[in-house]
């Protein structure tokens, strides 16, 4: 799943990208299942603020994830017009709540900066690069790693509860 | 997976399927209901596990197998008349069979089958570890069994190990289906000494030859191998596709040629045969082919009126099934949304409403359908009783009679899965606490023989499994007496005879005086209710002292839905499992009393249980926490006994749709899983164990008083 391995720096991917908190943030084509536009979620107990609880997906129960909460910028004011995308990877699915979807971008491995070190911690971990495209810049989300860093289960809420 | 360990998992899965149809056909024949159709299944049974043992080279359960398939042919052939004696040793030779069958699937020894192989050699006339001599079974030609009985008697006087003379030639079949003589000559040498001599007469010269022919054949003389089947058995799976021909070479290596199958038994004068081992002869000459075609024909072709027709079935992996009902589940709830979207916010709803009636009925109708699929007669689980109630009968002494009702009665899979335990448990204590021993029942006026039900009906969407015995019943003076010597309740405690009938499933407990293999240690019953609960199920107890107890199981026919209150705490809904409440009731502003640093009791008719808020405790946004104006609802959980939840509401009560999110986001504690009502919205529900658990953790949080109180 994880892309860095295997690929060669002429491969050029595809990435939604979508905007949350003003900045531009791109996510892997292959891990989005769909886009859909935001409900109203029925809230969880004993759960990160971020995590803004769950919604019917088809009958499926879905977990909707606050991406600008997530970043530690204070919750999203969700309106009809904020968008949930639905993030599948692994045997895990997510929604991720953002401001708005944007774009289609291609880029090659080659166009992707690595994080700077400086930035490097073990929370943005899922942070995969950064891309610079016509000015712009975009971040590169991993989404195993970011889905799986909700996960795990008990652990990771108690300790974010706590 | 490796290619032969998947072929072994299909073969054990047969041999469960093939030890069910031994079992019913021995219990059938146990209470004298048995046509020769049956007697026949048993046999086949039996036989089939035996080859597939074979071929996997499980040498124990072969032999074990062939000891008893010997007994069955002679019930079979009306030799042996299946008495309730013999029925008995076939039946306990049934459950060492399946025993066996376990052994060789864990890879593990030592099933102690002496005893039963030494009865079932005494229902034969054989001698019990002497399986290697070709028995009666072995034939399944019945007119040979008189003459191989002969020759058990004549083995010990024959000393010289003979020489086998084989002749084996391949047919083109052999060829097509993968067969490698090579091997085959190979495994005899492993036998014995042999010598090898390939006859090439068939050949013809190179441009007649069809590379497809077979035309080599083989004379192998092997010796210093006593037992004839040992070289059957290397044919075993190619007796169908060549000519092969078995013969005592050294003694009458002629008279193999002449006297023909099915002779009457040889008088020692006959003049026919000369030599020493004349006896064996005959027999030795029979061809595998015969053998083999005989199997097929000691099956009569019209199966008899009382013999269960056998529906066509296929095996269909659960996740394709789950899936389905899923997508069905998905489309009720689509509908239900539609149908109230529709009506609510047209004005043409009128028109639209009669179509969409018709819809949910065949949506209800295609739900059901596929949940059905999902169903299995109980009979998988009550068949395995029989065994369990005969071994622990023996074990206690008692003579036990086990009565089985309603076996076709249909439930989810996985709810068949999870009741063994608890119905193994229920049995045992039936047997064991329940019944007398046959002498105590005599002196009682009882017959000596007890009584043990069992039973499963469906009843209001649920289905009822009944254990019931005959025996003495609950002795509440001296669970009572017990209970206090334990400490678990009180010595003064006011107890109606239920909640006394009710402390026999606390851990812990047991009436009996000593520790047996069978009871004692005060697990089962308390297993029992655990299981029961997590299956969303309820355990009652009705007992008449000196009449007998019943224990009556409720479990609900799918896991996949429950039934549930909905309650509305904030502006959320919650689900609470119906099996855990006990009641709901509007309390009095003076029922409610702080308890400590931070707790609340309520006062139940007296009673005082802890008092939570079910907004409070999962921090439900907009939750009201005056706790006056809040319906209180009395659940029970196995962990902590009673306990007062506070909601806003009680919405109503209906069947839900179990949809867990666990693997997508991590459990979470106080919450079971979720469900989709039919707005749409998904509402939580409440995992009553878990909720009471984080009330425990949470005690260190203080309360607002005044604001709990509404003050």
């Amino acid at each position: 799943m994880s892309s860095n391995d295997t690929d060669t720096a002429q491969e050029r991917r595809q990435y939604i990208t979508f905007l949350a908190t003003g900045q531009e943030f791109a996510a892997d084509i292959m891990t989005i299942r769909e886009i859909r536009g935001w409900t109203d979620t029925t809230a969880l107990p004993h759960v990160p603020d971020y995590v803004r609880g769950v919604i019917n997906l088809r009958g499926m129960v879905l977990p909707v994830i606050d991406l600008k909460a997530r970043l530690g910028l204070g919750l999203t004011e969700a309106t009809a017009k904020h968008v949930i995308i639905v993030v599948n990877s692994g045997d895990r699915t997510i929604g991720l709540l953002v401001d708005a979807v944007s774009d289609i971008l291609t880029v090659s491995r080659q166009e992707i900066q690595s994080v700077p070190d400086v930035m490097r911690e073990s929370q943005n971990d899922y942070v995969e690069g950064i891309a610079v495209l016509d000015g712009r810049m975009v971040t590169l989300l991993c989404m195993t790693k970011l889905t799986s860093s909700f996960g795990g289960g008990v652990d990771e809420f108690v300790e974010h509860a706590a | 997976m490796d290619p032969m360990e998947a072929i072994k998992q299909t073969y054990y899965q047969e041999c469960d399927e093939l030890l069910l149809a031994m079992e019913e056909g021995l219990i059938a024949m146990e209470s004298g209901e048995a046509d020769s159709e049956m007697i026949n299944a048993v046999f086949r049974a039996v036989h089939s596990i035996k080859g597939g043992a074979g071929a996997f080279g499980f040498s124990i359960l072969v032999a074990f197998s062939h000891v008893f398939e010997t007994a069955m042919d002679l019930v079979r052939s009306g030799k042996l008349n299946p008495t309730p004696d013999v029925v008995k040793v076939l039946l306990r030779a049934g459950d060492k069979l399946s025993d066996h069958v376990n052994a060789a699937r864990n890879g593990t020894t030592g099933v102690d089958d002496v005893e039963v192989k030494a009865e079932l050699a005494r229902l034969t006339g054989a001698d019990p570890e002497d399986t290697g001599v070709p028995a009666p079974a072995e034939f399944e030609n019945l007119a040979f069994a008189p003459i191989m009985i002969d020759i058990g008697d004549d083995e010990p006087a024959a000393p010289a190990t003979p020489v086998w003379h084989i002749r084996f030639a391949p047919q083109a079949g052999l060829y097509a289906k993968a067969n490698e003589p090579y091997l085959l000559i190979r495994e005899l040498g492993m036998l014995g000494a042999i010598e090898v001599t390939a006859d090439l007469s068939e050949l013809p010269d190179l441009t007649s030859l069809e590379a497809d022919q077979a035309y080599f054949a083989w004379d192998v003389l092997l010796r210093d191998c006593p037992d004839r089947s040992k070289v059957e058995e290397v044919f075993e799976f190619v007796s169908g596709d060549c000519d092969l021909k078995i013969t005592e070479e050294a003694t009458a290596p002629i008279a193999s040629a002449i006297s023909a199958p099915g002779l009457p038994s040889l008088d020692d004068d006959e003049p026919v045969e000369p030599a020493p081992v004349e006896a064996a002869s005959p027999v030795a000459e029979t061809q595998l082919e015969e053998k083999k075609a005989a199997a097929p024909a000691a099956a009569p072709a019209a199966a008899p009126v009382a013999v269960d027709v056998v529906k066509p079935t296929i095996r269909v992996d659960l996740d394709k099934v789950d899936r389905l009902v899923n997508l069905v589940g998905e489309l009720v709830i689509t509908q239900a949304m539609l149908s109230q979207r529709l009506l609510d916010n047209t004005q043409q709803g009128q028109n639209v409403s009669v179509g969409l009636g018709e819809l949910e009925h065949l949506l209800r109708d295609l739900q059901e359908a596929v949940m059905a699929i999902r169903t299995q007669p109980v009979k998988s689980v009550f068949q395995r009783m029989p065994r369990l109630v005969r071994e622990t009968a023996a074990q206690t002494g008692k003579e036990v009679r086990l009565e089985i009702e309603g076996e076709a009665t249909e439930v989810d899979k996985t709810v068949i899965e999870r009741l063994g335990e608890p119905l193994t448990h229920m049995i045992r204590n039936a047997i064991d606490h329940g019944l007398e021993t046959p002498e105590e029942r005599v002196a009682l006026g009882k017959a000596a023989e007890g009584t043990v039900k069992l039973s499963a009906e469906h009843r209001g969407g649920r289905i009822i499994i009944e254990v019931s015995d005959d025996g003495r019943g609950i002795n509440r003076t001296k669970v009572r007496q017990k209970a206090i010597e334990r400490g678990l309740i009180s010595a003064n405690g006011n107890l109606s005879d239920e909640e006394i009938d009710n402390l026999i499933f606390l851990p812990g407990f047991s009436t009996a005086n000593t520790v047996s293999n069978i009871s004692g240690r005060g697990v089962g019953l308390d297993v029992v209710r655990r299981n029961i609960v997590d299956l969303g199920g309820r355990i009652t107890i009705g007992s008449a002292w000196g009449k007998g107890s019943k224990f009556s199981l409720t479990l609900p026919l799918t896991l996949a839905v429950l039934d549930g209150m909905i309650v509305a705490v904030g502006n959320q809904t919650f689900v609470l499992p119906l099996s855990h409440i006990i009641e709901s009731l509007l309390p009095k502003a003076d029922d409610v009393k702080p308890f400590g640093a931070n707790g609340m009791l309520l006062n139940v008719r007296g009673a005082y249980v802890p008092l939570v808020s079910v907004g409070r405790l999962l921090n439900v946004p907009g939750a009201s926490h005056d706790l006056h104006n809040s319906v209180v609802i009395l659940v029970e959980s196995e962990g902590v006994g009673r306990m007062a939840l506070a909601v806003e509401a009680i919405v109503g009560q209906r069947q839900v749709v179990i949809k867990s999110f666990e693997s997508n986001i991590g459990r979470i504690d106080g919450i079971a899983a979720a469900t989709i009502l039919g707005d749409g919205r998904v509402a939580l529900i409440l995992d009553i164990d878990g909720l009471v658990a984080g009330c425990r953790e949470g005690a260190g949080r203080p309360i607002d008083y005044q604001q709990a109180l509404g003050a």
